[in-house]
């Protein structure tokens, strides 16, 4: 049994048409009053280059691969980091009054199915 | 044995994190579970971080001999990368988050390139496909880097004015030409393995100058007001930068996480261009906010200031307000004491609501945010599309520290330049009070005839200083009252 893969060519095209679907279908629903969050929020999502860093930087062979490598990792630690810290502390401000005010539109009738859904 | 732990490990990991972003990304579409679906998204992160060490067992036969120290680079390069930026995004102001974003934006940008930088740097025989895509995904990250941090010095007002001059677009065509020219000479030296007229490593260097000059170049013309449509471009341009990098180094979960990001980047850019009723090429390369060189009509009449008290007692008496707060706000750093005063008129049976345009501030979304962080409750909040028809029937509107998202000149002025922008309907309401801190212009630079209708009152003065002095007003009312 082998786990290693090679993503070539189409393969490549198709996991990039599915996962940029992806993305696009589950923006489209989140509502204007979250647009910073989740602009901070996707910009945290793409700290995972972190990860590819830290591929090259072990597989330097040399002082030149090895500084750029070393930059690369901080640079992505850093957008990772950062990017969860401030999306955090902006999603925690967000909270409800404890009046059940009349709302009874479409969307935030969505927002109290939401609640529900999630438990907490 | 080895081999198979870095396979399976960090195969497994990612997957796992690729679920983890997707699930924790759609969580965030609602207030209530958005704060569990940002920390799923960085349990998926942590994962994938210590999982992507687990490729110690597996690194290249030549990198074998100087595997210690890389390890111990890559776990200082974490530490201090990720302690550094920690530290800055917890103690950093929420007025500033949009400068904070760019800056991590740009980061990730940086990551993209130099990791492109490597693979260039080592660039054997994994054919052309690969060569392609290493450069284009380091054109984008470097452009994202350098264009990041110019949108971070103009939000942060270290850079004040556009930069602009005759012929500009012809001069950053002409870089993006040079910029690829670079690269598809050092294409046509590997493919045709020609000897260079440079180093490989002078070539490299002077592709991503190139590269980061056009962002520098293609980001100073725009204007401090368009900047939040620029940063979500580039954070879509990074998105797409990690995805195409993770190809180069076959890891699906760069690639995913980079595509979904710029997939949403994308149609995020979209919707607030759309709420500005500009195309995206329309704000990247034409000179909006540039003062404007047609003269605008006259507008007629005059404004007509009152106390802040007065105003105050006005809303006291009111049956509903419809509370339409600006960036002015958050400067003054207002946001609380204007609920203290909300509260008050709350507990006085008054229907008070918010309204909150798309570009409120500097970003989409940042007023929700900083109302939030005063405490405002969200149902409180209404979007434009929400309550713009219940102006009209509306006693008051209170502007603070709002200009151009009121500004009825968007509808019926052709010759303004915030024309078809969708904007609050403050002017309809059967009055209107302004809290401004002067006379004076908006962040686009127009003239506001909603100022000087007859229904609207004008109360001079800082935001947070005037919510203060109407708390005072209201209270007196009830004190007198008692």
């Amino acid at each position: 049994m082998h786990f290693s893969f090679a993503i070539s060519g189409f393969v490549g095209l198709y996991l990039f048409m599915l996962a940029g679907f992806g993305g696009w279908v589950i923006i489209g629903n989140v509502p204007a009053i979250l647009h910073t969050p989740l602009m901070s929020g996707s910009n945290f999502v793409h700290g995972i280059v972190v990860v590819g860093a830290v591929f090259v930087m072990l597989n330097a062979t040399n002082p030149a691969e090895q500084a750029i490598g070393f930059f690369a990792v901080l640079l992505g630690a850093g957008n990772a980091a950062g990017g969860y810290a401030v999306t955090d502390r902006m999603l925690a401000m967000f909270q409800t009054s404890g009046h059940a005010a009349a709302h009874k539109t479409a969307k935030r009738s969505s927002i109290k199915k939401a609640a529900k859904g999630s438990g907490s | 044995m080895l081999t198979l732990i870095s396979q399976l490990i960090p195969g497994a990991a990612y997957l796992l994190a690729a679920i983890l972003f997707m699930y924790g990304l759609k969580q965030m579409s609602s207030p209530v579970s958005a704060p569990a679906g940002i920390r799923l998204a960085g349990v998926g992160m942590l994962i994938a971080v210590l999982a992507s060490f687990f490729n110690v067992f597996g690194v290249k036969a030549a990198a074998k001999p100087h595997l210690m120290v890389n390890i111990i680079l890559a776990g200082v390069a974490i530490l201090l990368g990720a302690g550094a930026a920690w530290w800055k995004g917890r103690q950093v102001k929420m007025t500033a988050m949009p400068q904070m974003v760019a800056i991590y934006n740009g980061m990730g940008g940086g990551a993209a390139a130099t990791i492109a930088a490597v693979e260039l740097l080592g660039f054997g025989s994994e054919g052309m496909t690969r060569l392609i895509v290493t450069l284009t995904g380091a054109v984008i990250g470097a452009v994202s880097l350098s264009g990041s941090i110019i949108a971070w010095a103009k939000l942060d007002e270290v850079m004040k004015k556009p930069l602009r001059f005759k012929g500009q677009n012809l001069v950053n065509i002409f870089m993006l030409l040079i910029t690829v020219g670079v690269a598809a000479y050092f294409v046509y030296i590997v493919a045709s393995g020609t000897a260079p007229i440079l180093s490989l490593h002078a070539i490299i260097a002077i592709f991503f100058g190139c590269a980061l000059v056009f962002g520098v170049m293609m980001t100073l013309p725009i204007g401090g007001a368009d900047m939040p449509v620029v940063i979500s471009i580039y954070n879509a341009a990074t998105g797409l930068a990690v995805a195409l990098e993770g190809y180069v180094l076959q890891n699906p979960a760069l690639m995913i996480a980079g595509m979904v990001v710029g997939a949403a980047g994308t149609l995020l850019t979209l919707l607030m261009a759309k709420a500005m009723n500009r195309s995206v090429s329309n704000v990247l390369f034409s000179d909006f906010g540039a003062e404007s060189k047609h003269k605008h009509s006259a507008i007629k009449g005059t404004e007509r200031p009152v106390e802040a008290s007065d105003a105050a007692i006005f809303m006291r008496y009111a049956k509903s307000v419809i509370v339409i707060p600006g960036y002015g706000l958050a400067v003054s750093q207002g946001q609380e004491k204007l609920y203290e005063f909300v509260k008050l008129l709350l507990a006085a049976g008054v229907k008070v609501r918010f309204a909150i345009h798309p570009v409120a501030g500097r970003m989409p979304g940042q007023m929700d945010v900083l109302l939030a962080e005063a405490g405002v409750p969200y149902d409180l909040i209404f979007q434009l599309s929400d309550i713009n028809d219940d102006f009209p029937t509306t006693d008051v509107a209170l502007v603070i520290g709002a200009n151009d998202v009121v500004n009825p000149a968007a509808r019926t002025d052709k010759s303004s330049p915030v024309y078809g922008m969708p904007i609050l309907d403050a002017d309809k309401a059967r009055h209107c009070y302004v809290i401004k801190r002067g006379q004076g212009k908006g962040y686009a630079g127009v003239e506001n005839a909603l100022f000087y209708a007859p229904n609207t009152n004008m109360v001079y003065g800082d935001a947070a200083a005037v919510c203060a002095e109407m708390i005072e007003a209201v209270r007196g009312l009830g004190a007198a009252a008692a």
